[in-house]
């Protein structure tokens, strides 16, 4: 089979009559079949798939197939999709089953899009390897010996490995974009607001977005697109109109800042930087506006992270009490063993590392000392990041300081695995959009992603300058 | 920071987790190690500056208050680890003296 990166050419093809959407789905069903040693599915909905694409190939006859027909979508294990199961990669939603489905995925199912499964990833969305899954490991394509991000891995691998045609994610520190540029795929977090959370279980509920992960520009615009806009069951959104995008288009001129600390960090690996520094240099030379800024605040924003974001989890998780659903211990006597034994027999370790730490920056002797100096620490990070962000149109860093590392080779020290975020939780911090594109390989042919993080609700400038990075690289 | 074996096990006690004694340590350690990373906030002048709480520009989107039915009895009752016809089912709260 023909293979396709753009929604927009399934959808040429599905009208001249090339092409089924029944075909496409048996093509990505025998990719998963050959892939199940990567590990990115937790179930595959193959019935379900194969019902719904006739369905939605009688709409394409019909000339009333939605935007989405022909585009086959695997979800995040930790977006609602009623009737079916959903667990965060935890043994503590183990049989859960969704009552409603999530904003987000129900907007694509409008569409027409077809569901394929719901993919691995880290438990509760903690982590940046995807080695934190009651499921296991997932692997990356590129390499199966390496990792292939995380949290939101398995969503990453099944587009890599071609077992479907996009994705979806959610990026609280990055979850999305590392993963991404694990990958070499398109990886968007939008604005904090764009995209209602209804649905998606919380992780850090200030921090969460959902967002595509996609083998084209496009299909991330059309996806995002698709997805933004108000609703009512989320009260923190934004609550500006839907947006349209037009077709990204590469500004003549564009003016980019670059973070000095990302090119001179201790942690950086050579490729990566002598990529980015390769790449300014062509910016330059095709007339665009490179600067330089100091970040001092970059040592600060991963701490400011995890102080915020294992608060708001530790508050998040306490609904996980082994009583109204998801699993509780056979071992345990009474109401409190109830509350005790089903968490700490359902939630892995890292889940219990970030309650514990949760719940000791809350803690009242603790609370000005870690939780109140983090929020304020996030309001100079978010005044600063305006402040670049006044002079320039976005700011370029490379998506992670290395390309995939080994399985296992951070999973025993959570402060190295919690630094795979250094340039990716600032989006977050600040509630700004950004884009990991996949842009260039090592010469291993592992996969490096460039950042770009725009400014808020301005997500087509930062889809235009995306275009510009593509069309100066390819 | 120093965190003591005692602290770790207030902490878990309030978040409801246990830990063998091995696991307490560990956690000792990687909570000391992250609270030494944490170290670098205290390097940032904050003084006079509002925490950032709300991530919109949005404060209390206020919506009707109306009823609706959002699942049915037999619905919310799916997932319970046990239940009856009608209710969860916990274990018993109160003794019966």
């Amino acid at each position: 089979m023909k293979h396709y990166t753009r929604i927009q050419d399934i959808r040429q093809d599905l009208e001249a009559g090339l092409i089924s959407c029944a075909q496409l789905v048996e093509h990505y069903l025998e990719r998963e079949q050959a892939n199940r040693h990567l590990n990115a599915f937790v179930e595959v909905w193959a019935d379900e798939a194969r019902a719904r694409a006739s369905e939605v190939d009688a709409k394409v006859q019909a000339g009333t197939a939605g935007r989405l027909a022909g585009a086959v979508i695997a979800l995040k294990d930790n977006l609602s999709y009623e009737g079916h199961k959903v667990s965060n990669s935890s043994r503590i939603l183990e049989g859960y089953e969704a009552l409603f489905t999530a904003t987000s995925v129900e907007r694509l199912w409008q569409e027409d899009a077809i569901l394929i499964g719901r993919t691995n990833c880290d438990e509760f969305a903690m982590g940046a390897s995807n080695e934190n899954s009651a499921f296991g490991p997932v692997k990356n394509a590129a390499d199966p010996t390496r990792v292939p991000g995380g949290s939101s891995g398995g969503s990453a691998v099944a587009v890599q490995a071609g077992m479907a045609h996009a994705s979806l994610g959610t990026d609280t520190g990055g979850s999305i974009r590392q993963p991404a540029a694990f990958t070499g795929l398109f990886g968007s977090k939008p604005t904090y607001g764009l995209i209602s959370r209804w649905g998606l279980l919380a992780y850090a509920s200030s921090f969460d977005q959902v967002g595509p992960l996609t083998q084209s520009l496009e299909d991330n615009m059309l996806l995002t697109e698709i997805m933004a806009g108000p609703d009512g069951k989320d009260a923190s959104m934004s609550q500006a109109p839907a947006p349209t995008y037009r077709s990204a288009q590469a500004p003549s001129k564009a003016r980019f800042a670059v973070m000095r600390q990302a090119l001179e960090h201790e942690g950086m690996d050579a490729e990566v930087v002598a990529q980015t520094k390769a790449l300014m240099a062509k910016l330059e030379a095709a007339g665009h506006e490179v600067s330089v800024f100091d970040f001092p605040l970059l040592d600060a924003m991963v701490p400011t992270y995890y102080v915020l974001t294992t608060a708001e989890a530790s508050s998040n998780l306490s609904r996980y009490s082994g009583m109204m659903y998801g699993y509780r211990s056979p071992n345990a006597t009474d109401l409190e063993s109830t509350y005790t034994l089903s968490r700490t027999e359902g939630f892995g370790a890292e889940v219990k590392r970030r309650i514990m730490l949760g719940t000791f920056v809350l803690s009242s002797d603790q609370y000005d000392a870690y939780y109140n100096k983090a929020q304020q620490v996030r309001a100079v990070i978010r005044q600063q990041t305006d402040e670049i962000l006044a002079s320039a149109d976005a700011i370029l860093i490379p998506t992670t300081s290395t390309p995939a590392f080994e399985l296992g080779e951070k999973s025993k020290d959570p402060v190295a695995m919690y630094l795979a975020d250094l340039f990716t939780v600032q989006a977050n911090l600040a509630g700004n959009p950004a884009i990991s594109i996949p842009l260039f390989k090592n010469e291993q042919g592992l996969p490096i992603g460039m950042q770009l993080l725009g400014k808020r609700e301005e997500e087509q400038s930062l889809f235009d300058l995306s275009k510009l990075l593509v069309d100066l690289v390819f | 920071m120093s965190i003591s074996t005692e602290k770790v096990e207030t902490l878990a006690h309030l978040a409801r987790l246990s830990f063998t004694a091995e696991e307490k340590e560990n956690m000792r350690e990687d909570l000391e190690k992250i609270l030494a990373m944490c170290e670098a906030l205290k390097q940032v002048d904050t003084e006079g500056v509002e925490p950032l709480i709300y991530m919109t520009e949005t404060h209390n989107e206020l919506r009707q208050d109306d009823v609706i039915q959002e699942i049915s009895h037999e619905q919310a009752l799916k997932n319970a680890p046990k239940s009856d016809s009608d209710f969860f089912r916990v274990p018993k709260v109160i003794d019966g003296q």
